[in-house]
């Protein structure tokens, strides 16, 4: 069995880099960089409100299934999955 | 067939299916009762903690709420599905590795205390009980509004209308959570959830076909309407020209919108109802599977909703602002006898006016009405109406039912097996989690016909208390070895204490009060949850240095629930 402290490494670092991405596309995009992200249209859109409305939540979705794939494969690989 | 007719037919047909379920899943061990015995598949739990999840106010408030207030609506759709990324990636799947019942169970284990799994449990009935109040009264609500005619023809102890639609919607409760328990409850949330999707989606269609020509109303949301203008821009402009803020805009500070969001999120990764729902998944790396599935289920409906209310908006805009009062549509005066609208001629001149300014506003309109009226304004059959009276009462019902399984399951569960008595049989906690249920029922039932004041406080504070309480010491638990129960119990104190103060005070007017001038930093009632969190991490951190680490075996505990390997099925012991 390989060591377990590089596969509780690895998730952490894949848990930074995806609560990031979490934060800039609710909080940031949708929040804080609002109104410059509204300067930009798609469509009939505005991109900041589509964030905060829409693309967030889309963002989110992916996420999870982002996180399910690879913890999937890094268990396979230090041999922990079930 | 008239809309009363459809209406019974189809909320009977309904009834009829969840009781039917409750009856062949009957839970008939410890095990059954509290994780439906362990086995869901993670597609079928996605969909059950979905129905969980969406309450009467998702299904029927939501989109009207997000209506009259614009992009400040977004604090709901981000920090109601946000929360979930917190759920997948930071508890769900170590809660289940954990392999126990309830989440107090992980708290008194983790923290070696019997103080910290009462701490937990206290605050799982707060939470529960101020959220399933609001539950029971929706139902009510519902009832109410749909089958007037039938509640008004019969008599029970001599309650209003509201008051028979809560006393049977505690009779169909009863039925599937107290035989079937969390077995029963999983197969009708799911069910319940087709129910409220299809429900929601079928109007937000046909709506959009008709107002923007698109068949997928997240798609319609950004597109042209009849004059040849893109719809939120034309919402921006007549709304501003009429004195209130741009729709896309919003008018809340970005501090506030900030807070909410953020307390939101972490309440909703924190709220015992939606975590346990996890327990009942075979393996962890369902448990993170299970989330992405809930969270793209809530997500048809978290998407639609934003849509709906733009539509409603322009609707309301289009057909009402300006017109003469005696041309209004059928639908109008339809809702006009229920007096969801309201309409007064103040100036007299014989149209309606519609003004941010309350002393020449002549048009007042319930935000329910932005859901309930769709079916008619996009002239839809009747049948519709009856699909979205069953729609409502499954999201009320589900959610209702899942709070009073971790109502129940806190009482038989942590506090007369692990505590008063412990040698309690398997019979005799499945007797006494039966019992806590129907005390439960009952109790919300009382709630609902007697509601407090303060119903519509009760999101600030449920959403705040689970932030403040929970989330960080499971969070804590999971990521940080060091941490003990002397540092877990004064951070649930601290965190539960101030949250409990800030909103006691600006929502209720204890402690001297105060209007929003007032607010700390500016940040109201309901982001207040974001700062209940943070000082419970501060305070748990600040204890547990000063304070002895936690024993050897919690070491290995908190190792052992790190890797998947090994999980098993949810266990007692």
């Amino acid at each position: 069995m390989k060591d377990r402290t590089g596969y509780w490494k690895k998730n952490l670092r894949l848990l930074t880099i995806l609560l990031s991405v979490w934060f800039i596309v609710s909080f940031g995009f949708g929040i804080l960089f609002v109104d410059v992200l509204n300067t930009v249209r798609i469509g009939g859109f505005k991109l900041g409100f589509w964030f905060a409305q829409q693309g967030s939540i889309y963002v989110f979705i992916a996420l999870i299934f982002i996180y399910v794939q690879r913890m999937n494969r890094l268990e396979k690989e230090y041999d922990l999955d079930e | 067939m008239d809309i009363l007719s459809w209406t019974y037919l189809i909320v009977g047909i309904t009834f009829a299916l969840y009781i039917g379920i409750a009856i062949w899943s009957k839970a008939g061990s410890t095990k059954e009762f509290y994780v439906a015995g362990g086995g869901i598949s993670p597609l079928a739990n996605g969909m059950a903690t979905a129905a969980d999840w969406m309450s009467a106010a998702s299904f029927i408030s939501m989109a009207g709420l997000i209506s009259f207030s614009g992009y400040d609506g977004s604090v709901y759709l981000m920090g109601w599905t946000g929360g979930y990324v917190l759920l997948a990636l930071l508890l769900a799947p170590y809660l289940r590795k954990f392999g126990k019942f309830t989440v107090p169970a992980f708290i008194g284990d983790r923290y070696y205390s019997n103080t910290a799994r009462t701490v937990a449990v206290v605050a799982a009935l707060f939470v529960s009980f101020t959220y399933v109040a609001g539950q029971m009264r929706g139902v009510g609500v519902v009832f109410g509004r749909y089958l007037e005619p039938l509640l008004s023809s019969i008599e029970i102890f001599g309650l209003d209308n509201t008051g028979k639609g809560v006393v049977i919607g505690m009779v169909v409760v009863f039925f599937y959570a107290v035989i079937g328990g969390m077995k029963g409850i999983t197969y009708t949330q799911v069910a319940q959830f087709c129910v409220l999707i299809f429900a929601f989606m079928v109007p937000a269609i046909f709506l959009s076909m008709m107002l923007v020509d698109s068949p997928i109303p997240q798609i319609g949301f950004g597109g042209k309407v009849a004059d040849g203008s893109y719809l939120l821009d034309r919402l921006d402009g007549v709304l501003t020209e009429l004195g209130f803020s741009a729709y896309t805009e919003g008018s809340r500070s970005t501090i506030d919108i900030f807070c909410i969001t953020a307390a939101l999120m972490l309440g909703t990764a924190g709220l015992p109802h939606v975590i346990v729902r996890f327990f009942t998944v075979p393996k962890v790396r369902d448990a993170r599977k299970s989330a992405g599935y809930a969270l793209a289920f809530i997500a048809i409906l978290y998407t639609t909703a934003p849509a709906v209310a733009a539509f409603g908006m322009y609707n309301m805009l289009e057909s009402i602002q300006n017109k003469e009062v005696s041309e209004l549509p059928q639908w109008v005066s339809n809702w006009r006898e229920t007096g969801l609208i309201a309409i007064q001629d103040k100036n007299s001149d014989g149209k309606v006016q519609y003004a941010s300014d309350a002393t020449q506003n002549e048009l007042t309109i319930d935000k329910d009405i932005m859901v309930l009226a769709n079916p008619e304004i996009a002239q839809l059959p009747n049948w519709v109406i009856g699909l979205v009276a069953a729609g409502g009462l499954a999201a009320a019902l589900s959610t209702a039912a899942g709070l009073l399984l971790v109502i129940s399951t806190s009482i038989s569960h942590d506090l007369i097996k692990m505590q008063i008595n412990p040698a309690i049989s398997e019979k005799g906690e499945l007797l006494a989690a039966r019992a806590a249920a129907v005390g439960a029922v009952i109790l919300a039932g009382y709630f609902g016909i007697h509601p407090p004041d303060y119903v519509a406080a009760v999101v600030a504070l449920a959403f705040g208390l689970a932030s403040a309480s929970f989330f960080p010491a499971l969070l804590m638990g999971i990521f940080s070895k060091k941490m003990n129960k002397e540092g877990a119990v004064s951070g649930m104190i601290a965190g539960l204490g101030l949250t409990l103060f800030y909103i006691l005070k600006f929502k209720f007017g204890l402690f001297g009060g105060g209007g929003p001038e007032a607010y700390w930093f500016g940040v109201s009632p309901e982001g207040f949850g974001l700062f209940g969190t943070l000082i419970n991490f501060v305070v748990a951190f600040c204890v547990s240095r000063l304070t002895p680490l936690p024993p050897e075996h919690i070491s290995d505990l908190v190792e052992h629930i790190r890797v998947p390997k090994g999980a098993g099925q949810a266990m007692d012991h």
